[in-house]
C-alpha cells in the first residue's frame, strides 16, 4: 500500500509540475469560464427570471457544472497524448502500481478545475452572486463540485484510452454530454417541462450537482417535488459514488492492455 | 549457455491479421540479439509481449526465467524499454525525467536523485539537465529516453528501432552507447529495419516478415546468404545491356540481373577488388559502353528478396499443384 501511494504522489508530482509549466491552458482553464459566468449572469439574467430569486444566483451553480464537464475532452487528450508518445508504454513496463498513472492525471486535471473554481467565484461576486449558506457549507459545495470534475476526469481518461484518436476525443464528450446538460436542471429550473421530461431532468446526475450546489449555497433551487429534487446532496454523491465504481476499475483495466493506435 | 530471454512459439492475432505467427527466439545472457524486418513485420508485437506490455494469444516466453504473463511484476524488475518513440515527458526537465522514473522504480528519492545525476553525466546530458526536455534535439531525447530505460540497471533491454528519425552523427553516437552498456553484461534485444544497424550491434540476428522468423544466425551467416557485395553497371545504350550481362555472366561466377530498363546489370561481387577488376577486363573486351559502376552493400532490400524468394516459389509451385490437379 504504502508503495502505492509512493506511486501516486510521484505521479501527481509530475501533473502539478505541468500546471506550472503551462501557462496557457491555465489561461483557458481561467478565461473562458469567467465569460460564461459574464455571458450567463449578466446577459442571460436581464432577460430570464425564475419564480424563486434572480437567474444569477440560480445560474452559477450550473454553470460550475458545465465547466466541470468540459474537462472530460482535457483529460482525454492529455491520456492519448501519454499513449502516442510512448510514456504509457514506458510507465507500464515499470514494476508499479497500474492506477497511479490515471489517479496523477485525474487529480492534476481536479487541481486545474479548483483554480478555475476560484476565478469563477471571483467573477461571480463581481456581478453580484453570492454564498448565502455558512463557510462548512459552501466548502462543502466546491468539494463535491471538485468530486464531479474528478469524475468526470476519470470518465474521459477511459474515453482517451477507448477512441485513442484526439479528434473523436475532442467531439465526442459534447454530442454525449450536451444532450445530459441540456435535460437537466444546470440552466433551467424544471417547472416549465412537460411531465416526462421533468421526472428525467430532476432524476439526472447534473440536475443532482447543481442541485446539491444550490442548496449548500443558499442559491434559488430548481424546485421539484420528486425524492431527487428534493434531496440533491444524497443523490449526487450516490451517483458520483456510482459512476466512480463503474469508470475506474474500467479505466484500470483498459490501462493495462491498450496499445496506441 | 544461458537464455536471458527465451520466446517459444509466441503467437498474436489483431483481428484478421495475425501479426505475430509464432516466433520464437532465444537470447543469450550478455549479448545482442537484432530482430530485423520491414514495417508490419511483427517486430514491435513482438518486444511489447516480451516487455510484458501485451499478452501473447499462444506460446510462451520468459525474461530472466520469469513467465512474461505469470510474472509480469519481475519481469518489469528486470527489464528497461526504449520503445519507437522518445518516451519523455516534454514538460519536465531531463532531471526530472529521471527522477519520476527512479522513483516508480522504487529507487527512493534519494536514490533516484543520485542515479539520475550518473546518468546524465554518462549520456552526455548535464548541460542540458535542467531545460525542459521539449528544447532537446532528436538525438538528445533519445538519450535521455535510453538512461531512463537503464535507470533501474536492467539485465535486459528492449530497444525497439531506437535510431528512426535520428540524424547518422547521433546514431553512431547511440550505437557506441549501446555497446558500451552490453560490455557492462546488458542482454540487449534490438528491433531495427536496418541491416548496417543489425550488422554494427547484434551478434546474432532474426530477420522476421509476416510475423515469422524466416532466418537466424550471425550477422556474416545472413550476409554470406545473400552475397557480400553487390556490382551495378550501367551502360549509355539499353542494346548493350544484354550484351554486358552475357559478358559478365561469362567472366564470373554468378548471374547477372538486367533492370526494367534495360541499361544497369547488377551482380553479386565475388572475389572484392579482384572480382571488379575481373568485371571490368570483361566489360572492356565486349566493348561496351559504361557510365557508371558502383559496388553496393547488401541491403535489407537484398536480404529480403533472398530469404523471401525461394519461400514465394514452393507457394507458387503449390498453386501450380493445385490448378494442375
Amino acid at each position: 500500500m504504502n508503495e502505492v501511494l509512493t506511486d501516486w504522489r510521484a505521479l501527481i508530482w509530475r501533473h502539478l509540475l505541468h500546471l506550472k509549466r503551462m501557462p496557457d491552458k491555465l489561461i483557458s482553464a481561467t478565461v473562458l469560464p469567467m465569460v460564461f459566468v459574464v455571458l450567463f449572469g449578466v446577459l442571460f439574467g436581464s432577460a430570464i427570471s425564475i419564480p424563486n430569486g434572480g437567474y444569477q444566483e440560480f445560474i452559477m451553480a450550473g454553470i460550475f457544472t458545465q465547466v466541470m464537464i468540459t474537462a472530460v475532452p482535457n483529460t482525454a487528450i492529455g491520456t492519448i497524448e501519454d499513449l502516442n508518445n510512448g510514456l504509457t508504454d514506458r510507465f507500464r513496463s515499470l514494476p508499479m502500481s497500474p492506477s497511479a498513472v490515471l489517479v496523477g492525471r485525474t487529480v492534476g486535471d481536479t487541481a486545474l478545475r479548483a483554480v478555475t473554481c476560484v476565478a469563477m467565484t471571483a467573477v461571480g461576486y463581481a456581478i453580484g452572486w453570492r454564498l448565502h449558506g455558512g463557510v462548512l457549507e459552501a466548502i462543502a459545495g466546491f468539494g463535491l463540485l471538485l468530486l464531479f470534475g474528478f469524475t468526470m476526469a476519470w470518465v474521459g481518461a477511459l474515453l482517451g484510452m477507448r477512441v485513442r484518436s484526439p479528434e473523436a476525443a475532442s467531439s465526442l464528450p459534447s454530442v454525449l454530454l450536451m444532450p445530459l446538460m441540456f435535460t437537466s436542471s444546470a440552466y433551467i429550473p424544471l417547472g416549465g417541462l412537460p411531465g416526462w421530461l421533468r421526472a428525467i431532468a430532476e432524476w439526472n446526475p447534473l440536475s443532482a450537482v447543481a442541485g446539491a450546489c444550490r442548496q449548500l449555497w443558499g442559491n434559488p433551487a430548481a424546485a421539484g417535488d420528486s425524492f431527487a429534487a428534493r434531496n440533491p446532496v444524497p443523490m449526487a454523491l450516490l451517483w458520483l459514488a456510482v459512476i466512480l465504481a463503474l469508470v475506474v476499475p474500467a479505466a484500470v483495466r483498459r490501462y493495462r492492455s491498450v496499445v496506441p493506435a | 549457455m544461458e537464455f536471458a530471454i527465451q520466446a517459444e512459439e509466441l503467437r498474436k492475432r489483431y483481428g484478421d491479421t495475425e501479426a505475430v505467427a509464432g516466433v520464437s527466439l532465444a537470447v543469450p545472457t550478455g549479448t545482442i540479439m537484432g530482430v530485423l524486418g520491414p514495417n508490419g513485420a511483427g517486430k514491435t508485437t513482438t518486444v511489447r509481449m516480451l516487455a510484458t506490455l501485451l499478452s501473447p494469444d499462444s506460446g510462451r516466453a520468459t525474461v530472466c526465467g520469469y513467465d512474461v504473463v505469470g510474472q509480469a511484476r519481475e519481469v518489469r524488475r528486470k527489464i528497461g524499454l526504449t520503445g519507437q518513440y522518445a518516451a519523455v515527458d516534454e514538460r519536465l526537465t531531463g532531471r526530472e525525467n529521471l527522477h519520476l522514473i527512479g522513483v516508480l522504480h522504487r529507487l527512493g528519492k534519494r536514490g533516484a536523485k543520485a542515479r539520475a545525476t550518473e546518468l546524465l553525466e554518462r549520456f552526455d546530458l548535464v548541460e542540458a539537465a535542467d531545460r525542459l526536455s521539449r528544447t532537446y534535439s532528436g538525438g538528445m531525447r533519445r538519450r535521455l529516453d535510453l538512461a531512463a530505460s537503464l535507470l533501474a540497471d536492467p539485465t535486459v533491454l528492449f530497444l525497439d528501432e531506437p535510431t528512426t528519425g535520428l540524424d547518422p552523427v547521433s546514431r553512431r553516437d547511440l550505437w557506441t552507447m549501446i555497446r558500451a552498456e552490453v560490455d557492462r553484461g546488458l542482454t540487449v534485444l534490438l528491433t531495427t529495419q536496418y541491416l548496417e544497424e543489425a550488422d554494427q550491434l547484434a551478434d546474432r540476428i532474426a530477420v522476421i516478415d509476416k510475423g515469422l522468423v524466416i532466418a537466424e544466425g550471425t550477422p556474416e551467416e545472413l550476409k554470406r546468404k545473400v552475397g557480400q557485395e553487390r556490382l551495378d553497371v550501367t551502360v549509355a545504350d539499353a542494346a548493350d545491356g544484354a550484351v554486358m550481362a552475357s559478358a559478365l555472366a561469362r567472366a564470373t561466377t554468378s548471374v547477372p540481373t538486367v533492370s526494367d530498363d534495360g541499361r544497369t546489370v547488377s551482380l553479386t561481387l565475388v572475389g572484392g577488388v579482384l572480382g571488379i577488376s575481373t568485371a571490368l577486363s570483361a566489360l572492356n573486351d565486349a566493348r561496351v559502353d559504361v557510365v557508371d559502376l558502383a559496388v553496393r552493400r547488401p541491403t535489407l532490400d537484398d536480404v529480403f528478396i533472398s530469404l523471401t524468394g525461394p519461400q514465394r516459389d514452393a507457394e507458387q509451385e503449390r498453386a501450380l499443384e493445385r490448378s494442375t490437379a
